[in-house]
C-alpha cells in the first residue's frame, strides 16, 4: 500500500470572517516521526491540525498528500481538543469507526472489546457519563482502532492527572512504535520532552521554528520559542 | 350539576361494561391517529434530518415555511382536503371523502410539519455536536443521517408523541373530511362534540375520559419502551 505521506503544504492560509488565523505556511510532513506542535494560546495550533486533516479549507495555497485527498482522510484519525462523545455506550462509541468503514460487525465488536480492556473501561456503560480522563482515552482508542497512518491529537492530556497522562502517553508511544505518524499539540513542556521526535513552534499563525526535539529544547533558535520555554509571555 | 354528576356515573358504567359503541369509536380514533403519526413520522423524521445535515439555497426559507405550517389551523386543512377529495375535486374519483382514509390524510398534513420541525431542531443540535467527528470519520451522507436519527431517538420519540397528542385531540379537520358518520368515521373527538350538542353528557363524558386515558396510556407505553431500551443498552 502506498503511503499517504509526505504531505506538502505550500503557502497555505486559513481565514475566517476576514481574519487570518493561520499562514502562509509552507511545510512538508514526512513519512515518519512524532511531531509536537507548541505555541501560545491562539497561535493557530488547532487550526493547523484541522487544516491538515481537511476540516478547514485553506483560502490560498495548497495541501498535497501523496495520494488522492479524498482517500487520504481514510488513513487519518483526529482526537479533538474537547472529545466528541456520541450518545451511545462505550462499546458503540469505540466500534463506530469500524462500522461506518463497513467492517464485519462481529469482528468490529471483538476489536472494540480488546481496546476497551486495554484502556480499562466498561463496554456497556453510557459513554456520556465518563470522566474527563476516560473520555480522552475513549477518544484515543476510537481514533487508533482504525490503525490510522497519521494520527492528529489536539491537547489530549490537558486537565488530566499524572496517571491518566502516563496511560495516554503509553498508548501513543505504542502507536508510534507500530508505525503511526503522530502530530500532536500540547502545552505541557515536560510531555513534549518525553514524546517529541521533533517540535514545531507556532506563533501568530506562523511556523516560527521547527527542529529535532534535542535541538529545540537545548539550542532554541527563535526568541519567541525561548521566551515560551522560559514561561514568559510570548508577544 | 346534577346532570353532570349523573353523566360521570353513567360514563364509568359505560366504560366498565365495555360499551360496544364506546369501544368502536375509541379504536377508530386510535387507528386513525396512530396511522397518521406513523406516516407523518416516516416523512417528517428523515425530512428533519435531511434539513439539518444539508446546505442548499432555500434551506432557511424551507425551515421557516415548515415552522409556519406547524401552526396550520386544522379547520383550514380540513377544508383543503375536503376540496381535493370532494366529488368535483381532483381526487374525487377515489371516493375517499367521509372515510377514515380522508381523516388520516388530513391528520398527516397537520402532524408532519410538527414532527419534522421538532426533529429538525433536535437533529441540528446533535449535528453541531457530532459534526467534526462524523466528517473526520469519512461518513457518507446517509450514514450521518442514520447516526443522527438513531442518537437523537429520544427527542424524536418526543416529537412523535407531540404529533400523536395533536392528532388524537384534533376535531376540526376530521369533522369536515370524515363527516362524523356513525359506524364509519365517528371518532372520540367528533363524538364528544355531537353528544355534547345533543345534551347526552353521559356518553360525552365517558368518551372524554377514554380520550384522556388513551393519551396518557400511549405516553406511558412509549416512555416505558424507551426506558427498557435504555437499561438494555446501557
Ligand atoms: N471559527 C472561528 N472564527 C473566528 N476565529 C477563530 C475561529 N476559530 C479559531 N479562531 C481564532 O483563530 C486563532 C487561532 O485559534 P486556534 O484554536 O488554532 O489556536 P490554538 O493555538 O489551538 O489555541 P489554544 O492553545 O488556546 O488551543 C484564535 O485567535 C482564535 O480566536
Ligand atoms: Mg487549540
Amino acid at each position: 500500500m502506498t503511503s499517504i505521506l509526505p504531505l506538502k503544504i505550500t503557502e497555505a492560509v486559513v481565514r475566517k470572517r476576514g481574519k487570518r488565523l493561520l499562514g502562509p505556511v509552507t511545510h512538508v510532513i514526512e513519512a515518519s516521526g512524532f511531531t509536537i506542535v507548541m505555541g501560545p494560546n491562539g497561535s493557530g495550533k488547532t487550526t493547523f491540525l484541522r487544516m491538515m486533516h481537511g476540516l478547514e479549507t485553506p483560502r490560498q495555497g495548497s495541501l498535497v498528500w501523496n495520494i488522492d485527498e479524498r482517500d487520504a482522510r481514510k488513513h487519518q484519525a483526529f482526537v479533538f481538543q474537547t472529545p466528541i462523545i456520541m450518545r451511545r455506550t462505550v462499546l458503540q462509541n469505540i466500534a463506530y469507526p469500524l462500522l461506518v468503514g463497513r467492517h464485519d460487525k462481529k469482528q468490529a465488536r471483538e476489536t472494540a472489546l480488546d481496546w476497551i480492556g486495554k484502556i480499562g473501561l466498561v463496554a456497556d456503560r453510557n459513554a456520556q457519563v465518563l470522566s474527563g480522563g476516560e473520555r480522552q482515552k475513549l477518544a484515543i482508542a476510537r481514533a487508533l482502532i482504525v490503525q490510522p497512518e497519521v494520527l492528529f491529537l489536539d491537547e489530549p492530556t490537558t486537565n488530566l492527572d499524572g496517571r491518566s497522562i502516563r496511560e495516554i502517553e503509553d498508548l501513543l508511544r505504542e502507536a508510534f512504535q507500530n508505525g503511526t505518524r503522530i502530530i500532536m499539540t500540547t502545552h505541557d513542556i515536560g510531555q513534549a520532552q518525553r514524546l517529541a521526535g521533533d517540535v514545531m513552534f507556532l506563533n501568530r499563525g506562523q511556523i516560527c521554528e521547527r527542529a529535532p526535539a534535542d535541538d529545540f529544547f537545548n539550542a532554541t533558535a527563535s526568541e519567541e520559542a525561548r521566551a515560551f520555554l522560559r514561561g514568559d509571555i510570548v508577544e | 350539576m346534577n346532570d353532570i354528576w349523573r353523566g360521570v356515573v353513567e360514563a364509568v358504567q359505560l366504560i366498565i361494561s365495555l360499551d360496544p359503541d364506546l369501544i368502536e369509536i375509541s379504536l377508530r380514533s386510535l387507528q386513525v391517529s396512530i396511522t397518521a403519526v406513523i406516516i407523518a413520522a416516516t416523512i417528517g423524521l428523515p425530512l428533519g434530518a435531511w434539513l439539518a445535515v444539508n446546505r442548499f439555497r432555500f434551506r432557511r426559507t424551507t425551515i421557516a415555511v415548515l415552522n409556519a405550517l406547524m401552526g396550520l389551523p386544522p379547520v383550514v386543512v380540513g377544508l383543503f382536503v375536503y376540496i381535493l377529495l370532494s366529488r368535483s375535486g381532483p381526487f374525487g374519483v377515489l371516493g375517499l371523502l367521509y372515510t377514515p382514509t380522508a381523516m388520516i390524510i388530513a391528520q398527516v398534513i397537520i402532524v408532519t410539519p410538527l414532527i419534522a420541525s421538532i426533529a429538525h431542531q433536535a437533529i441540528r443540535d446533535l449535528w453541531t455536536e457530532y459534526h467534526d467527528l462524523l466528517i473526520s470519520l469519512n461518513t457518507s451522507r446517509r450514514q450521518r443521517m442514520r447516526t443522527l436519527i438513531w442518537d437523537a431517538r429520544r427527542a424524536l420519540l418526543t416529537a412523535a408523541l407531540a404529533g400523536f397528542g395533536r392528532a388524537i385531540g384534533e376535531v376540526g379537520a376530521i369533522m369536515i373530511v370524515g363527516g362524523n358518520i356513525d359506524h364509519v368515521s365517528r371518532v372520540l373527538t367528533t363524538a364528544i362534540a355531537l353528544e355534547t350538542g345533543k345534551g347526552d353528557f353521559a356518553l360525552a363524558i365517558g368518551l372524554g375520559l377514554v380520550l384522556i386515558g388513551l393519551a396518557i396510556a400511549v405516553n406511558v407505553t412509549i416512555h416505558s419502551i424507551s426506558q427498557t431500551e435504555r437499561t438494555g443498552l446501557w
